[in-house]
């Protein structure tokens, strides 16, 4: 390679090269680092060892904290970005092309809506007086209003994670529910299946792949997914919606008790980065993704 | 005979009813499952329909019978654009230049990298291509919101703590891996003979890249903007736990602050202040929805 053209490789590949690693590789790397310290709010690099693991496994808000992670997690994957997603996508090819748009554009809004602005709609929906929209209705029956945060916290995250988590699952499903071939539902048609006898031995199969990769794929964006419920929970009542990752940050940040725990949180964050990276390793041995997927163009997050 | 007649001539009449009963029943039953799948999706989606309408009509009205329907149309939870909400607030301009300025750096960082890393990695030949590629990849496994406590170091380090520019540039950070990704899957799609007819004529490397590389990428780098422009616009946690500095706040620590003070007392001012933050997604999504589907969708061909 000539000088000139080593030169131009550089000036293309440097500038990236430079925010990846200071913006990126070098936190995630320091990340590592920092579990090894008590770092507080002074960030001096005082180096303890195992201490944090250690406490980590004694902490006794961290049975809690798992459980919490684990039900919110496969709550949401299962009853929305998974089986919400693939019913919205069944239904959306169902009807004509243009109205099921209308309505996978409704649901694909909440991931482009400012986390904040979504909260203050839920806020709204769920207020605890008759201001809101849900009490308004309970009061209009003649019932008492209802602190529906407080009364069923775990609800509330997993329905308005869920909500913004459907379109991710909805538009993969529906583009391979789409160019399943015609032929073979005319023949299951031809045969006399119901549609819903189509769905269950027809589509449901053709795309099992798509089925395994969003499953997948989202089990690892719920694990570290945290704003929505910071927002409309911060992890309360009593830890009711604390999360994993929510935790670690309420640690470093939060205003919830003992902050700026940097040390303690970091472990905590290296620790659900390496059980991430193991689900991902099992998924990806498991399901053979790369016999399955081409490199999608651009993905929704 | 004579008894079977009747029998012979009414059985073919029998069957042209059953049949055309069977039409009918058919027919029914096509309409009765548009109804129940048009009523599903409409029912499902009423929560969505709920939240989006309110913001709109409780901005501009002074109360909601029901919580749903507005009574007497006013302006008065606008009165934040001429006044702030309390004297703790800052200006709200400034607040929406700020916002404006993260979403715009955000996009003008993530594509004037990417998109000359895209086609370096697509289409030269050097050295450590592969262990570049696998960084990205690799990083995919830290998702950029557990590196909050060591971004937070790294910021103060560099004195961009309370600063716009210290978050978009962790923002494109953590949004370049899948930028040049999706940029070399759009130049990887250009064949060969384009760019080789190109060198043949005499042109350099980088006129090569400038001229017929470049405007063929243009759908590519379309879409990464319009992605890190609306989550550059829409981001809430950076901005909050990096940003204390009431000069440096975007309209996401305005709202987050209003939701503090004022949470189930004002509605009014947090609906219109919210619809005042989502107008210019809301306007880039009706624009640019099609085009978002049809990217995605198109990314995932022989995703079956």
């Amino acid at each position: 390679m000539s000088r000139k053209s080593k030169l131009f490789v550089a000036l293309l590949l440097l500038p990236s090269l430079l925010i990846t690693l200071v913006f990126y590789f070098i936190p995630a790397v320091m990340t590592a680092a920092m579990s090894f310290t008590d770092m507080d709010y002074r960030l001096s690099w005082n180096f303890i060892g195992w201490d944090n693991f250690k406490r980590m496994a004694q902490d006794f808000l961290l049975p809690r904290i798992m459980k919490n992670t684990l039900v919110y997690t496969f709550a949401t994957l299962a009853l929305f970005n998974v089986g919400f997603s693939v019913v919205l996508a069944l239904v959306t090819s169902f009807v004509p092309e243009r109205t099921g748009r209308i309505f996978q554009a409704l649901w694909l809004l909440p991931r482009f809506t400012p986390p904040i602005v979504y909260g203050v709609m839920w806020m709204w929906i769920l207020d605890p007086t008759r201001n809101g929209l849900l009490n308004s209705l309970v009061v209009a029956s003649g019932g008492r209003p209802v602190n529906w945060i407080a009364q069923y916290p775990m609800a509330t995250i997993v329905i308005t994670n869920g909500i913004i988590g459907v379109s991710f699952g909805m538009i993969i499903f529906y583009s391979a529910i789409k160019s399943i071939p015609r032929e073979f539902i005319w023949a299951a048609e031809a045969d006399g299946a119901s549609w819903l006898q189509q769905v269950r031995h027809v589509t449901l199969p053709l795309i099992r792949w798509p089925l395994l990769f969003v499953t997948a794929y989202q089990t690892l964006s719920l694990l570290t997914s945290y704003e929505y419920i910071l927002i409309l929970t911060e992890g309360g009542p009593f830890f009711a919606t604390t999360v994993w990752s929510l935790y670690a940050y309420n640690l470093a940040f939060g205003g919830y008790f003992a902050n700026y725990e940097f040390g303690y949180g970091a472990t905590l964050s290296i620790v659900l980065v390496v059980l991430g990276t193991i689900a991902s390793i099992v998924y990806w041995r498991v399901f053979r993704f790369r016999e399955m997927m081409s490199e999608p163009k651009i993905e929704v997050m | 005979m004579a008894q079977t007649t009747p029998a012979a001539a009414g059985r073919p009449r029998q069957k042209f009813t059953i049949s055309e009963r069977l039409v009918a029943r058919e027919r029914r039953r096509k309409v009765l499952a548009h109804v129940l799948v048009y009523a599903f999706l409409v029912v499902t989606a009423l929560p969505l329909i709920f939240g989006y309408g309110w913001l709109v009509l409780n901005s501009f009205s002074e109360t909601l019978a029901f919580g749903v329907l507005p009574e007497k149309l006013s302006l008065k939870n606008w009165r934040f654009l001429v006044e702030p909400p309390s004297r703790f607030y800052p200006d709200l301009w400034r607040t929406t230049w700020n916002t404006a300025l993260l979403a715009i750096g955000m996009t003008v960082t993530v594509v004037a990298v990417s998109t000359p890393t895209a086609y370096a990695l697509s289409r030269l030949k050097f050295a450590g291509r592969n262990a570049f590629l696998a960084l990205t990849l690799v990083l995919h496994a830290f998702p950029g919101i557990t590196l909050l406590i060591s971004t937070y170091y790294v910021l103060r380090a560099l004195n961009l703590l309370n600063s716009i520019t210290g978050v978009f540039l962790v923002k494109a950070a953590l949004m370049l891996p899948l930028a040049i990704w999706v940029m070399k899957g759009f130049y990887d799609n250009i064949s060969w003979d384009v760019e080789m007819s190109a060198l043949v004529d005499g042109a350099t490397r980088f006129q090569t890249w400038y001229k017929v590389m470049l405007p063929q990428v243009m759908p590519g780098i379309a879409s990464i903007s319009i992605f890190s422009f609306i989550y550059g616009w829409s981001e809430y946690i950076y901005v909050i736990t990096f940003i204390q500095d009431k000069e440096s706040w975007t309209l996401a620590s305005y709202i987050n602050t209003i939701v503090g003070d004022f949470r189930a007392l004002d509605y009014g001012l947090l609906s219109a202040t919210a619809l005042f933050y989502i107008a210019p997604v809301l306007l880039f999504f009706i624009f640019t929805q099609k085009y978002l589907m049809r990217v995605t969708i198109g990314g995932t061909k022989g995703g079956s």
